[in-house]
């Protein structure tokens, strides 16, 4: 009596299991890098022929392979002042992520509040940084303080716009569930809005993480005891431009590093995220 | 223990509610009057837009009826949400959840700790045909399954009174006829009180014991009837003779509340 009809019950993981088994491929991530890898080392090869043709000063445009025997030969100072810039990049986008969701989650509890932030969150982006760095260096001094103030400043923007708009995607009506089941606001935040929320908490993390970098190099450069932001403008001052330019490309191997944690960080925290995607694609 | 076999379970009596909005009032319900007794399974049925959700809310404790009165086992419920399990619309199966876990939801926002809630869960996975996809994500779940994961999120709650609002509504209609067969042999197991809306006319009439019609907004009963079908009901019920009068009375009836309906989109507000 109670047999119950299993027409209806086909898991969609098995048809895609069985879809993927069919066609061997490469793991996805070389598929994923070699492309960009590929055109890079266009672009590199590119630059090297033309440098080396035109025969242009090392001063004006050094060549790529200039660039990383000069900076292979510096290679130990520049990774010190890379392990500062990454110690102020991880102090400031800390302090960045505990700003953003302790005014996320008012924001989310406190109608009143949202009214009265929002307007001065939108107007804390409208700084020039460029104005308020120095300022900083003239009240803070040389230290780590002026420059986390600085990433964090650029930074805790988008991870509590992201994170707002987050717990705002909750299905109004899971509201109504939760409340049926004697849920208050809290429990409705813990259940529903928190868990909702963190696939666009780790789109905007990924986002903001290349912003810190960025920003403290800047805040570097305008002056600092150590790190790639001071070492640039130092080079650049000596006429190094190929060691600035070293120093440019580990900077991006830095934020690109970083970018592609979040991923991994994301695929831990929130692992069903990325089955849900996959799922959803296959069908 | 004092509540009287006689008392119903539920009392609904000349219930109203209006919503404010832009430019005026939308009276919804205006005057709703019926009962449910202790064991029953009762299908309410309207137009679409009429206020059969409204009402839902108002008997989960959800929303205040603005007049009227609301009474479950005799005592005054309005605003009361401990007496009735809700199943919405939507399966509203939450992705980041394992189907067990999501069905333990209402037993861990009442407090009962997280390994005792999923265990009370999972004994009941077997009946609602789950059994296996109990660490299962929603996502991996075809529509059948989802719903009556959504059932029994609904019945683990232990509550006295089951709402379900158009449980089947989003299934294609081979698999609604599954689910309907399924539900009516669960059901003839249990005592569960139960009120389900539905706009399936066959649906109301193959599984509950009375069916309410609705008339088009501002929404009241039309008609209260009785299904006097012999129980447990054999699929082949519907093609029985006493199936087809009860049938045609209601579909006349909404139907033409339907059409009433219809203008009234047509006024707007
Ligand atoms: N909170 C609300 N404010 C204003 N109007 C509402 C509200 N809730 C429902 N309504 C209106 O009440 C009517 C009935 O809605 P509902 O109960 O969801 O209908 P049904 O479930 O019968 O399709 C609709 O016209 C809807 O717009
Ligand atoms: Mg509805």
């Amino acid at each position: 009596m109670t047999a119950v009809p299993a027409q209806d019950e086909k898991p969609i993981p098995e048809t895609a299991h069985l879809r993927r088994a069919r066609r061997p491929r490469l793991p996805s991530w070389v598929g994923l890098a070699l492309p960009p890898l590929l055109i890079s080392l266009g672009i590199l090869a590119a630059w090297q022929i033309i440098v080396d043709h035109f025969e242009l000063r090392a001063q004006i445009l050094p060549s790529p392979i200039r660039i990383v025997t000069a900076g292979w030969s510096q290679a130990d100072i520049i990774w010190g002042h890379a392990l500062a810039t990454l110690q102020v990049t991880a102090v400031g986008f800390t302090a960045a992520l505990v700003v953003a969701w302790i005014i996320a989650v008012a924001v989310d509890f406190s109608p009143w509040l949202r009214r009265g932030i929002m307007p001065l969150l939108v107007a804390s982006q409208t700084i020039p940084v460029i104005a308020i760095a120095p300022l900083m260096i003239i009240w803070f001094g040389f230290g780590l303080l002026p420059k986390v103030i600085v990433v964090a400043l650029v930074t805790f923007f988008p991870v509590t716009v992201g994170l707002i708009e987050g717990f705002a995607k909750t299905d109004r009506e899971a509201g109504a569930l939760l409340s049926s089941m004697g849920a208050g606001r809290w429990k409705l935040f813990r259940y529903a809005r928190l868990p909702s929320a963190l696939p666009s908490f780790f789109t905007a993390l990924r986002i903001s993480i290349v912003y810190a970098v960025t920003g403290a190099i800047f805040s570097e450069y305008v002056g600092a005891k150590s790190g790639l932001g001071i070492y640039m403008s130092m080079q650049k001052n000596a006429f190094r431009t190929d060691l600035v330019l070293a120093a440019v490309a580990v900077t991006a191997v830095v934020s690109i590093t970083l970018y592609l944690s979040t991923f991994l960080v994301e695929r831990l925290v929130i692992p069903w995220a990325s089955k849900e995607r996959r799922a959803r694609r296959g069908h | 223990m004092a509540i009287e076999a006689k008392t119903p379970k539920i009392e609904i009596v000349d219930v109203h509610k209006q919503f404010a909005v832009p430019g005026g009032e939308r009276q919804v319900v205006d005057g709703v009057s019926f009962e449910v007794n202790r064991g029953e399974f009762v299908a309410v049925i309207g137009p679409s837009g009429c206020g059969k959700s409204t009402l839902f809310n108002i008997m989960a404790g959800l929303e205040e009826p603005t007049s009227g009165e609301l009474k479950v086992d005799g005592a005054d419920a309005i605003g009361v949400r401990e007496n009735v399990a809700y199943m919405p619309q939507k399966d509203l199966l939450f992705p980041w959840r394992t189907i067990a876990e999501n069905c333990a939801l209402g037993l861990e926002v009442q407090g009962v700790w997280k390994l005792e809630a999923r265990k009370r869960a999972r004994d009941l996975f077997a009946t609602f045909g789950l059994s296996g996809f109990e660490d299962s994500h929603p996502f991996e779940l075809s529509g059948g399954m989802r719903q009556r994961a959504a059932l029994l999120r609904t019945v683990v709650q232990g509550r006295d009174i089951l709402l379900l609002d158009e449980p089947f509504g989003a299934l294609d209609s081979l698999t609604r006829i599954e689910m309907q067969n399924w539900l009516q042999g669960v059901w003839a197991k249990h005592e569960w009180t139960a009120v389900m809306i539905t706009h399936d006319i066959r649906e109301a009439i193959y599984l509950a014991d009375r069916v309410i019609v609705l008339s088009a907004r501002p929404t009241s009963v039309r008609l209260n009837v009785e299904i006097d079908l012999p129980r447990p009901r054999e699929l082949s019920v519907i093609t029985s003779p006493e199936f087809a009068a009860i049938e045609e009375q209601l579909i006349e009836t909404l139907h033409e509340e339907s059409r009433k309906a219809l203008e009234l989109q047509g006024t707007l507000l």
